[in-house]
């Protein structure tokens, strides 16, 4: 731990918030976002999880969003989520599965606070029930298991150590890289009992990053919103304060020199990673080392590098803040003139550079 | 620089460390009275420039505390000495006012 | 029978009871669970208002009641109901039959720890009232730092937090964090101290003497606003979250020390001690008596009376008062038999 705190305090918390994890057969299911922001990311984890851990991993075309922004966004009222939820559900039971894993930590929270309402209100249950039939004839069961696509991995963490080709680990020096976590407001805020380490201190991802060599550091706003909060950032009035809780967090976290950051939500990878040029536009401030930015990946891409896939397959290059310092201390090889060759070496066109933050 | 529309949204958090208690520790010596207050907000109450004025002894006294600006505020009071009346703490907030005038001077 | 009296229980409470019974002529059993007599007010360094020593409260007591039977390191295995009176099964091998019960388990002190944000137990500079109290009775702490800048003392912590499973006052906190920060900025007289409070309840005689000394004696802050979270800075000091709800700003402070006043939370063991002896405990989780005006001390069994925090938080005057009039509703019950 990159910090003084007494880490046996924190091992005695996250004993007390473990959840039951089955280890094989998941339904997943992918956010609205994710595949724009980190096109990657999803790929990735079905990749890992079927090729690489040989798990049952389904998925399905006729899965649709979980309603899940404009429920927080208050554009449709919670019980039309609900429907749309159980939707999902009966996709899941008709595909013959009973654990349920979203790869959104919105959608994870949805769907916690969903089933969660039910069992409080059976009749609200029993009314979704009905709005399913009437809308599309179908019925559905409620998943046994519910665990967030992050989870799954920090589940299969020591496996996927078992396997790693680099280490979260400085190759020069041998030192440890100093990871910050981020985890999604709505994976445990608000059911601290349903998240891995509970919400003061998610194990969830520092689980990963212990368990591939990392060091987590632990800074005074690490529990703060990114500050994407969905009418913060789609409203572009609003944007002001999506973009100073990212500054507040930035500014926490600076003295602390994080090689990285890893995070678990849709949202906060991109606002972390794509803020960072806007500080440095609005503020000509950087975070990283030489005028660089401080990389952020997702879990996925994270767990990627780890195993060796090529950064570029990984979508590293879609990435506002260069990752290339980060590939360079874990001592991955890459090739700067494939970084923008897309799939069968396509040129996918360089991005215009900004002069304010540094990038290859 | 690139105009985005928007840009950082300056923070109204209060720093405590940062905060200038000079000026109060400067009030406690010449109105010991300054340091016991409750914050109950009888004086502003009863203020006959509050509700017209915005002035508020209570609001004064703690924006001292908190190192901030209060002359536009002072400039309103009137010296009835209706808050030395109702003070609980029985603060001489006559000499409390006047002292804040003279540091704030 | 030979109109036993038992007393369950050796803290200020049980003891102040023994010596008012032996006063009266009787020879109660004084059953302690732990190895010394005295309960959390052994661990207290002074009370307040006056300051006193908390040691030489229990010495006094403790040889005041040298008289009666003391049973340490002795808990109560089962209990059951005779037609007159009582048996106890004691972890020493004993059975002792009783007319008379007097329940003075006390209470215990909120677990720090569940208040997760406060990090209790995972940051170095955060201490419980409890634990600073030690650190003034002369135990060393490395917790506490040699020269403080900053401290601050977070009231109602597990007290009056539905989450905390415990929505009630623990009445002695704010008087005991004034108390301490008084004490600590003796030691420290040039650090800040603050406290952060949702209110300040000064009921007792003196307490608000004591609150004006605070504020115009030693310089303490108060902030009207309740810590949300606290974190730790790269140099091991503390960062604190909260609001200073009577400027309607959010606030923040970097500490070197923060003590959290651990409230008065019902004694885990009671509910099994009230479920052999067939009371009742309220809805609180303390002991029920009778009624909370009248007779506190009362239970809904014959011959089973309460002194102190066994039915709710109190303050040593009161513990000491309730224990008093305990020996005496016992005396009177037993010549009435």
């Amino acid at each position: 731990m990159l910090c003084k705190m007494i880490y046996e305090g924190k091992q005695k918390i996250w004993s007390e918030y473990q959840k039951d994890i089955p280890d094989d057969k998941w339904y997943y299911v992918r956010s609205c976002i994710r595949q724009n922001f980190f096109p990657a990311s999803e790929k990735m984890f079905t990749e890992i999880t079927r090729n690489v851990l040989g798990k049952d991993i389904y998925e399905t075309p006729h899965h649709t969003t979980c309603g899940g922004i404009a429920y927080h966004c208050d554009t449709i009222p919670q019980e039309t989520a609900m429907t749309i939820v159980a939707r999902q559900f009966a996709l899941m039971t008709e595909a013959g599965y009973e654990n349920y894993c979203p790869s959104c930590i919105t959608s994870f929270g949805n769907y916690a606070e969903i089933l969660e309402t039910w069992r409080q209100y059976p009749e609200l249950e029993a009314k979704i029930r009905e709005n399913l039939w009437k809308a599309c004839r179908r019925e559905f069961e409620k998943p046994r298991h519910l665990a967030h696509s992050s989870d799954l991995i920090y589940h299969w963490r020591n496996e996927i150590a078992a396997k790693a080709r680099h280490k979260l680990v400085n190759a020069g020096t041998g030192e440890p890289l100093r990871i910050v976590e981020h985890i999604g407001c709505h994976y445990a805020k608000m059911f601290p009992s349903k998240g891995v380490g509970g919400a003061e201190y998610p194990y969830v991802l520092a689980g990963m990053i212990e368990s591939w060599g990392g060091q987590v550091v632990d800074y005074p706003e690490r529990r703060h919103c990114c500050g994407y909060g969905f009418r913060q950032y789609h409203v572009k009035a609003n944007r002001s304060y999506s973009l100073s809780n990212t500054y507040k967090k930035f500014e926490s976290m600076e003295p602390f020199h994080p090689d990285a950051i890893v995070t678990n939500c849709p949202g906060c990878p991109y606002f972390l990673d794509r803020w960072q040029y806007v500080i440095a536009e609005q503020m000509g401030k950087t975070y990283g080392e030489n005028g660089f930015g401080i990389p952020v990946l997702t879990y996925e891409e994270m767990a990627g590098l780890v195993l060796g896939y090529d950064p570029w397959d990984l979508g590293l290059q879609l990435h506002q803040v260069a990752v290339e310092p980060l590939l360079d201390k874990m001592g991955v090889k890459y090739d700067p003139s494939a970084k923008y060759l897309g799939l069968n070496c396509e040129d996918i066109m360089r991005p215009e550079l900004p002069g304010s933050i540094k990038c290859f | 620089m690139t105009d985005f529309g928007f840009t950082l949204s300056r923070s109204s958090t209060l720093d405590l460390q940062r905060v200038d208690e000079e000026r109060f520790e400067q009030l406690c010596k010449l109105e010991k009275g300054a340091s016991v207050c409750i914050g109950c907000g009888s004086c502003s109450a009863t203020c006959p420039a509050g509700a017209l004025s915005g002035m508020s002894l209570r609001k004064i006294l703690l924006a001292v505390q908190r190192g901030q600006e209060v002359r536009t505020m002072l400039q309103c009071c009137m010296l009835c000495g209706k808050c030395t009346m109702v003070c609980p703490r029985g603060i001489n907030t006559r000499n409390l006012i006047l002292s804040i005038c003279s540091i704030y001077d | 029978m030979k109109r036993n009296i038992v007393i369950i229980g050796g803290g200020i409470a049980g003891m102040e009871a023994a010596r008012a019974l032996l006063d009266l002529g009787h020879t109660p059993i004084l059953v302690e669970a732990s190895k010394m007599l005295g309960g959390h007010v052994a661990f207290w360094h002074r009370l307040f208002p006056d300051m006193s020593s908390a040691k030489n409260l229990v010495g006094r007591l403790e040889t005041e009641i040298a008289g009666s039977r003391i049973l340490l390191n002795t808990k109560v295995l089962s209990l059951n109901r005779l037609a007159d009176g009582y048996s106890l099964k004691l972890s020493n091998g004993s059975v002792v039959n009783a007319s008379v019960l007097l329940i003075s388990t006390g209470f215990s002190l909120f677990d720090a720890r569940k208040k997760e944000e406060y990090g209790y137990g995972i940051y170095d500079r955060v201490i419980t009232n409890s634990d600073l109290e030690a650190w003034f009775s002369g135990k060393r702490d490395a917790r506490v730092p040699d020269n403080p800048e900053s401290v601050g003392f977070v009231h109602c912590v597990g007290s009056r937090d539905l989450k905390a499973c415990n929505a009630q006052c623990s009445k002695v906190c704010c008087a005991t964090a004034i108390k301490q920060a008084i004490e600590l900025k003796e030691c420290f007289p040039y650090a800040k101290v603050y406290c952060f409070y949702m209110d300040l309840r000064f009921f007792g005689k003196k307490y608000e003497d004591f609150y004006i000394n605070a504020q115009r004696d030693y310089g303490i802050r108060f902030i009207r606003g309740r810590v949300s979270e606290v974190g730790e800075t790269i140099d091991g000091r503390l960062q604190l979250k909260a609001e200073d709800t009577l400027s309607g700003k959010p606030l923040k402070v970097q500490l070197d020390l923060l003590v959290l006043m651990s409230g008065i939370v019902k004694n885990d063991s009671i509910r099994e001690l009230a479920d052999m002896a067939g009371i009742e405990t309220d809805s609180d989780g303390f002991l029920r008596s009778i009624d909370n005006e009248y007779a506190v001390i009362e239970s809904n069994r014959p011959g089973i009376f309460y002194a102190g925090a066994c039915t709710g938080p109190k303050t040593v005057p009161e513990t000491v008062a309730e224990a008093r009039s305990a020996a005496l509703a016992i005396h009177s019950y037993l010549e009435k038999l």
